[in-house]
Parts: structure tokens; sequence; C-alpha cells
């Protein structure tokens, strides 16, 4: 019989794939995603030849130490890369060029609406290149392509501060929205530009670590990163039940069996034997350098949602605008432009998510022309207003379930349904009060 | 070739030195891909001692306050433009003309069981 | 037969261009040379059948196309790269080495690729899986290594002049057994792209040549910075070439090493006492500088704790730098590692290991760090050091076998130097009739100091006859 008294503890691991033109250490072209053909876009560098030498992306660099302080870390005066070795077909040096003790970026924070999480590092390394596991002429074999080998991969790693599946994933999103309002990395998972891990373990007392801890890893989405987190606890739950403490081992999350299957363990913990690369010259940074790069930060999507609520616009709507899908010279364009000409900032943004606007081909004027045209105000009763409210809530249990569970952004689904149902132009606004009011 | 006075010193620093088995033998070839037969194993152990002992004698030597060296040439940070780099890249034949076995331009292995 | 194989590069250069030779008759000459004793010898392991048609394309640049013998660990594009390992047997590179490139673009050709110890594991040549070189001098001896085949070259007038590389000794000590010269740049001077890696953060591609002069030219096309090595310097390199003549008058110079208990009264200690009294009479001021057991000034720190301190730094990095071949994407197997290269990856990898490396691998480069503290002291009041290269003379054939730290015990004296990047060179400076073997002047100096160097042996050649092809030699 399992218990709810134990707490996950659980710690993530996200690599994210650089979008630099280049690769890592060499000036192989980085898009593997895109390559037509396997192995053609390598050199000696990064094929791992006799004599191939490093030498380290500028602009990759300058990224780390941007999404570092984005997260709010201490970046690094005096950094380094070291050599983690292993061997692996993939892996064409028989080391990848990582960051050991030396990281560009340490102790930052995430904050999430389940509490705040730690960050431990952030750090630079290489990706390895891809196999596919086939047969050819009968013999069971697994093809080597090198174009993704060498591409940038920035490593963002936690304390233990993840204690549920919900805030597992509310984090791994601000990673992604984060990261791409940074514009350097489209973070794709189904693309592989951005990987999930974590690392699970349960305790009886949340303020002891476990003396163990499970690797999940083959997590390509957020749904999958829940799952396997839930069956992980469920899993060891019963372990722990029965008086075991479950295997430090690391399982595979498999999509079709739902579940995370061991993978072959290795009878030697891994020694990577890690030490300065000699090829390539420390790294130092002076106060002015960080500054300047803390300078360029685009404003982050928390800043972002605090500006538009206190705009006005609502919190449901301030969290989507703020999303890096908008362009938010134009957002801004828009609603300065509005309040001018005495349209609510408001309507405004609810324009732009409900009609699905690019703002990458539209205007702040346009946006600005729709909203007026759309919130010409027809005159509407109170009680039609009612009466649609209550039929929405009567069609849409799922969506008000979610709503008063604590999905506050549900809210806007709610709301556009009614707007819907009253088919008029009216204030948003008296008919959000009035669904709100109902919900209670 | 040096003799006498520096080989005794050598076989009179032993101290601290760790026991060189065949079973370290062993994990250290497998840590490093290196396939030994039970013969060569102990062969390998023996000149590891001898070598281990030349290197124990760093032990007596005082460095207090010494950082490590890692570079002598004294640069920092050799950094490159995130430019792509046409002249230096294969083409998908060079990648796979010295490779063992290669298959509709991948580079062929055979199949590991165990996963990353 | 022709004699234009024993020609120096200089000369060559000068003959060419006044076209008192052709290219064709120094071609048939050099051809002529190798196939009489490239089977005895063992000295080219490929040679380039483009060659002389290469060399005519040249003949208008700066170099002339002139045939060089290149150590077979620089990957030379279309031609077999083996660096003398079975691993690498069939191995053509895709992509050239920036050193060869600079050479081929200034009108030099490849003759051919010069037997090695394998991986450059050695101070013999001995370790090659494809047999040692024998000694020209007296081919029941060692030609030293690891770039023993591109020195014997020199010596047997298998070519013009040739490519070496250094990780402690490797350009050096070969030059010192076969009586030819070699120059170890400073580290970072020259570009390591597409050399196979020994000793990452020690090893320096450096030229060899019959004279000193030879090698400054060789230099002076070779060396500066590449985008392709992170660790060269972006500094303008010297032209070696130009400062040949400036002597040393007023240079101070300190002799370093012969009252080291091993080297004390042996024929090397005497050769650099000799070189010494050489030095005085060219006008510099020399003096003895005392070994010390501990980092004091004005001594050397005692070279015994570089045996170890190299040792561990080159076998960890050679451990790493091995990595690479698993017989996937070129090569064969790790199984085909000869037996030295396995030792030196697998106390490599120990040194590195969970458990060991701070005992070990920091250590070592604490103690790596000493030796650099010494010489930047030294420096400070000495110009150039000098020191016997090698403790002695050639070992005859055989003698490193069930040796397993044989290449690092024989490089003791300028393992110090190698561990700090300094720049060195070594010149012949004795001679035995009886064995025709010859004991080599090593010369360093600070770092980026390459002038000071070559500007010491010059002199020092020209004022001896220790050198085979100045004066009146048969």
């Amino acid at each position: 019989m399992s218990t709810s008294s134990r707490t996950p503890i659980i710690g993530m691991e996200i690599h994210v794939e650089l979008k630099t033109r280049s690769k890592m250490f060499c000036g192989c072209k980085n898009d593997p995603f895109h390559a037509p053909k396997p192995n053609i876009y390598t050199c000696p560098v990064c094929l791992g030849m006799p004599g191939g030498l490093p030498v380290a992306n500028k602009k990759a660099v300058e990224w780390t130490i941007t999404l570092g302080l984005a997260l709010g870390c201490t970046i690094a005066r005096l950094s380094k890369f070291d050599r983690k070795h292993y061997f692996y077909p993939d892996l064409s040096k028989g080391y990848q060029i990582s960051q050991y003790d030396q990281p560009l970026c340490e102790h930052g924070v995430v904050h999430t609406e389940f509490g705040d999480i730690r960050i431990r590092r952030v750090h630079l390394e290489e990706d390895t290149g891809k196999l596919q596991h086939t047969t050819v002429d009968g013999k069971k074999v697994s093809l080597i392509d090198f174009n993704r080998c060498g591409v940038p991969l920035v490593e963002i790693v936690t304390e233990p501060d993840i204690h549920s599946s919900e805030q597992a994933k509310a984090y791994a999103k601000k990673i992604q929205q984060i990261v791409r309002t940074l514009d350097i990395s489209d973070a794709d998972m189904e693309k592989g530009s951005m990987r999930l891990e974590a690392n699970i373990s349960l305790a009886d007392d949340p303020t002891v670590l476990p003396n163990y801890k499970v690797e999940a890893k083959n997590i390509n989405s957020f749904r999958f990163l829940e799952q396997a987190i839930v069956f992980e606890t469920e899993r060891q739950t019963e372990i722990l039940d029965d008086g075991n403490i479950p295997t430090q081992e690391t399982r595979g999350w498999s999509e079709t069996k739902h579940a995370t299957i061991a993978q072959r363990t290795k009878e030697d913990a891994e020694d990577y034997r890690y030490f300065p690369d000699p090829d390539l010259p420390p790294l130092k940074f002076d106060d002015a350098y960080i500054e300047l790069l803390r300078n360029n930060l685009p404003e982050l999507p928390e800043a972002l949602q605090a500006r538009y609520e206190s705009l006005g616009i609502t919190s449901a709507f301030a969290t989507l605008l703020s999303s890096p899908e908008y362009d938010s010279n134009i957002v801004d364009e828009a609603l300065h432009l509005g309040k001018k000409n005495g349209v609510e900032a408001n309507n405004i943004a609810s324009v732009i998510i409900n009609k699905k606007i690019d703002t990458s081909k539209t205007s702040a004027k346009e946006i600005v022309r729709i909203t007026t045209e759309m919130y010409t105000k027809d005159i509407v009763d109170g009680t039609e207003i009612a009466s649609a409210v209550h039929v929405v809530i009567q069609e849409q249990p799922k969506a008000v379930g979610d709503y008063k569970s604590g999905k506050q952004q549900v809210i806007g689904f709610l709301l556009g349904m009614v707007m819907k149902k009253i088919g008029k132009k009216i204030d948003t606004k008296i008919v959000q009060e009035m669904l709100m009011k109902v919900l209670q | 070739m040096p003799s006498g006075c520096f080989m005794l010193f050598l076989l009179e620093s032993t101290a601290d030195m760790p026991d060189i088995t065949p079973s370290i033998i062993q994990h250290v070839a497998s840590l490093a891909h290196i396939p030994l037969t039970p013969a060569e194993e102990k062969l390998f152990a023996q000149g590891f001692t001898t070598t281990m002992k030349v290197v124990d004698q760093l032990n007596s030597v005082d460095v207090q306050h010494i950082e490590p060296l890692h570079q002598v040439t004294g640069l920092w940070n050799v950094l490159r433009d995130d430019e792509v780099d046409a002249s230096r890249m294969f083409t998908q034949e060079q990648v796979c003309m010295n490779a063992h076995q290669s298959h509709n331009g991948y580079i062929v292995v055979e199949q590991i069981l165990d996963q990353k | 037969m022709g004699t234009l194989h024993t020609l120096t590069l200089a000369q060559t250069l000068h003959k060419l261009a006044e076209k008192e030779i052709t290219l064709a008759d120094l071609y048939r000459d050099i051809d002529t040379q190798v196939d009489v004793f490239n089977t005895k010898l063992n000295v080219y392991l490929t040679r380039n059948e483009q060659a002389l048609s290469q060399a005519q394309e040249r003949a208008c640049l700066p170099l002339c196309g002139i045939p060089l013998a290149i150590k077979d660990n620089f990957l030379t594009k279309g031609i077999r790269t083996t660096a003398s390992s079975k691993v690498l047997d069939t191995f053509i590179p895709p992509y050239e080495s920036t050193v060869t490139s600079r050479l081929q673009q200034a009108g030099a050709v490849i003759y051919g690729k010069t037997n090695m110890d394998a991986w450059a594991h050695g101070s013999s040549t001995e370790t090659s899986d494809y047999g040692p070189t024998k000694n020209p001098r007296n081919p029941e001896y060692l030609p030293g290594g690891s770039s023993g085949g591109s020195a014997a070259a020199l010596a047997e007038n298998m070519c013009i002049a040739a490519m070496g590389s250094e990780t402690a000794g490797s350009i050096r000590q070969p030059s010192a057994w076969c009586g030819t010269v070699g120059l170890k740049p400073t580290y970072g001077r020259v570009s390591r792209a597409g050399v196979v890696a020994m000793g990452s953060s020690l090893d320096s591609p450096g030229p060899m040549g019959k004279t000193v002069e030879d090698t400054t030219i060789l230099f002076d096309a070779i060396a500066g910075h590449d985008k392709y090595d992170g660790t060269t310097s972006t500094q303008h390199p010297p032209k070696l070439y130009n400062a040949l003549k400036k002597g040393v008058r007023g240079m101070r110079i300190g002799i370093a090493y012969i009252d080291h208990a091993d080297i004390k009264g042996t024929p090397a200690a005497h050769s650099i006492e000799q070189a010494a009294k050489v030095f005085e009479s060219l006008g510099a001021r020399v003096e003895h500088v005392p070994l010390s057991s501990t980092l004091k000034n004005n001594t050397m720190l005692t070279p015994d704790y570089a045996i170890g301190v190299y040792t561990v730094v080159q076998r960890g990095e050679v451990s790493s730098n091995l990595g690479r071949y698993d017989g996937i994407r070129y090569g064969n197997p790790r199984s085909c590692f000869g037996d030295e290269a396995k030792r030196r990856i697998m106390l490599g990898t120990f040194t590195l290991s969970k458990g060991y490396a701070d005992k070990y691998y920091i250590k070592a480069q604490q103690v790596r760090n000493l030796y650099f503290k010494n010489y930047a002291q030294l420096f400070s009041s000495y110009d150039i050091l000098i020191s016997p290269t090698s403790p002695g003379f050639a070992l005859k054939l055989g003698a490193t076998k069930d040796n397993p730290m044989f290449g690092e015990l024989e490089d003791m004296l300028v393992e110090p130097s190698s561990l700090s990047g300094l720049p060195g060179i070594s010149v012949p400076c004795g001679h035995d009739s009886k064995t025709n073997l010859y004991l080599g002047l090593n010369i360093i100096s600070s770092h980026w100091n390459e002038e000071k160097v070559t500007r010491a042996a010059y002199a020092f050649e020209q004022h001896t006859s220790w050198n085979s092809w100045i004066g009146d030699h048969t």
C-alpha cells in the first residue's frame, strides 16, 4: 500500500542546443536537423581526425553567459574547458570537451508558480554524433552520423528542489521560454534541440536527501516528463514500502510502454578522468564585459508579464502575450498607440491572442485598427451576458474543473467561449467579471 | 644513459606506492579500451611498477603554494568568430574514405547493446 | 654518381636560383641515394611518387621545389601517414597539416615520410611498428628518436632538409645522435594542426637540417599564428635567417647540468666545457650554473624530478589523445597498438583516474610550475643556457628493449625546458672517430627567443669543425 507522506526529490538536467551558425570548436555548419544527408558537416576537428584541434566559438560562450545572467547566476571570472573521457561510437575523439570544476555560470534561480528552483550550474560543452540502430546485410549495426558532433550544447543543472511533476513541467517550460526569448536556441524537443533528464528519488524527510537517485532519460516532451515522474514515484514507492532501496541506475522513458525501463548498468561507475583541455587556453572575463552582456539582455518573460499586468491586461493574457512567439516591440507599439487613441490594453491583448495575430507580419497600427473595429460596442443586456455565462459553464465542465483546481489561465478560454456565445462586441471586462463571479 | 646515483635514488623512494597488481592493470586496460591477454597483464604490471617508482619520487617535492601549470603559452580567451568555414569541411566521400565500413553515407559499427 | 644529394638547403637554393643545377639532376641524385640506402637504414616508410613533377611546378617559388623528408606524424593529404603505427597502416589523410601546407606553398616538396617511434613514444625509433631506423653514422647503432627517420635522412643525404617534432627531445636528441642540427621552437610558435597529437601541451613541430642556417630557412617558412591551432601565439615570429650572423658578443651564457652525478666527467660534459671556451673566445660571458635540489635563485633545479613530471603529464595527454583511435572512422582497431603505446596509454589513464589524479597528475603539474619559475628567474640573468643534448653517444640497436622508461630517462636533460615550452637547438659538438658517433650541444633560451638560440648555434658551428657539411670534410 503506498503512502503519500514521501516527498519527491527531483533535480533536472536540461541540455539546449545553441543555434550558432557554426559548431562549438570548429567552423562546420551547425544545422544537423535539416542536413539533407549524413556526414556532410564535418571536418578534421569534429570528426576526431588525427591532428584536429578545437578553437572555441565566441558566440556560444557569450550566449551561455547571457543565459546564466537570465537565470540569475553568478558568472565565473575565470573559466576553462575540460576533457571528459569515455568511449562510444558517436564520440569521435574518445572524449567530450565540456566543463568540470569552473563552469561559466553558477548559483542561479528560476521562479515557478510552485516554488523557486535553484540552478546549480550552467556550462558549455559539445554535442555528440547520432547513432541509428538498424540491420545491414543481415547484421545488426549502428549507423553513425557526425553532422551533430561538435554542436554547442548548454547544460543547465538544478539542485534537487523540484517536488512534483507539475513543478518539473513548469520549470522546463520556463527554461524553454527563456531560451527562446533570448533567441539562442529553438529549444524544440521533437528536433532534439532541447533534451530533458530528471533525477528522481523519494524522501521520508524532505530536508534529508535520500541515499539513492534514479536518472530518467529519453524524455522528449513535457507530457512525457510528467508521466515519467509519476511512474517513477509510484515504482519507487512500491520498492520503498517493501523496505528496499531502489537501485541507483539510469532508466529510459518508453513511450509505447508508458514506463521507465532500466538500461544496462555498467559494472564500473563512470571515471571520466577530467583534466583541463591543453588545446584550449583558459577564459577570463572582466566586470565590464559581463555588464555589457547584462545590459543587452532582452526583457525576460517574467518582467514582460509583470509590465503587461500593470497596464491592466489580465494575468491570463499577460502570460500568453509574454511568450517569445509575440514580438514584444510590436506589442508595445500597439499598446502605446492604443493608449493614445483610447483603446484598452486588455482588448488589444485579447485581439492579438484570440485572433492569432502574427506580430512578425502585422503592424501595430493594423492591430489597433482591428481592435477598434472589434470593440465598437453593442449594447448588451446584463441578463444576456449572465445566460451566456451559465450555458458555457454547463458546456465546458472540464475547463471549469481545471480553473477551479488552480489553472488560472483557463479563464481566457472560458471567456472566449462566452464572447462567442454572445456574438456581439462588448467590453470583455464586464463579461470576465460576471464569469468569475459565477465560478466562485 | 643515467645510471648510478639516479637509479639508487629511485629504489629508495618507493614509500606510499600503490601495489600494481594485474587487477589494477585489468581495470585500467578496461577504462582505456586496450585489449590484453593474461600474459600481457602480468608483463605490463611489472613495467607499470618500474614506471611508478620513477613517478613516486615526486612525492618528496615540496609544492606548497604552487599552482598546477596547465598552460605554458600564457594565452587567454582564444575565441573564434561564429562563421562557417567551408574550406575545411569534408565531403561525405572524404568522411567515408578511411572508414572501416560505411553504408549510404553513414559510418557503420557493430551494434552495441548498452545504451548511453 | 652525382653528389647533389650532399648539398645543404642553402647551397641547393643558391645553385637552383643560379641555374647551376637542375631539379631533375637533384632528384636523380637523391633518388639514387635513397634507392641504395633506404632498405638498409629503414628511413622512409612512404615515398611521394609525384615528387619531381611537383618540384618542377614549384621551381619559381622561394623554396624552389626542394625535397624534404617529413616525419610520418604530419598529415599529408593523399599521402599515407602512419605515425609508424600499424593502427594507421593504410590511413590516407583527407587533409593537410598546416606546417606541410606552408612548406609546399613556399615551394618545397614532400619527398617522403620518415620512420619514427610509433606515436612519437620514444627516443630511439626502436618502438616503430615498422622496425627501427639505423644510425647512418654507424648502422649498428640507433639514430635516436622519435624523429629518428628524419635525422637519419639528413645524415645520409637522403633529403635536402627535414621536419620533425618534439615533445621532449624528439628533435634534438636524434639530431645529436646523428650529428645533424635540430631546432625545437617555442611551444606555440609553430602550428600543431594536422600533426598527430602526442603531448598536447608539449608538442612542438620543428625543422631539422644539415646546418643551422638550413633550419632557420625552414623555420621562417612555417612559424607563426595559425587560426586552426588555438595555442599558437599571435606574435610575429622573428626572421631567424636574417639574424644568423649577429654573433654572441656580450651574451650571458650559463652552463647547465654538467655537474649532475650522471654527467660529471663524461665525454658529454667535456664537450660542453669545450663549447663554453669557444663561446668565451667569441666574446660571450660564460659561467657555470650550479645544480640544486630545491628551487633557489641562480641555480638549476635538478632535472631528476622532471622525469616523473614528464612521464605523468605526457602519458596522461597521450592516453587522452589516443582515445580517438577506435578503428571506426579510420584506422585499425586498438588491438593493433604496439606494446609501448599500450604501456603509455595505460599509465596515462591510471594517473588521471579517480583517486589518483590529484596525487599524480595535479602534483606533476605543480612540479612543472617549479621548473617554469626556475627558468623565468634564470633567464633574467642569462641569454642562453647550454648543456649536453643527451647524456652520451648513441646506443646500440636493441638497447631499449625491456626498458619501459628508456625514453623518459634518456631525455632527462631536455625535459625541464620542454615542460616549460622553451625553444632549443642541438648542434654537433663532439665526435668519436672509432665509432663515428656524435655528441650534441643543446642551447636553450626563454620563450620566443629562437633568435638567440640560432645565433649562438650558428656562431659555434662556424667556429668549430663538428659539422660534416661545413668546411673540409670528405
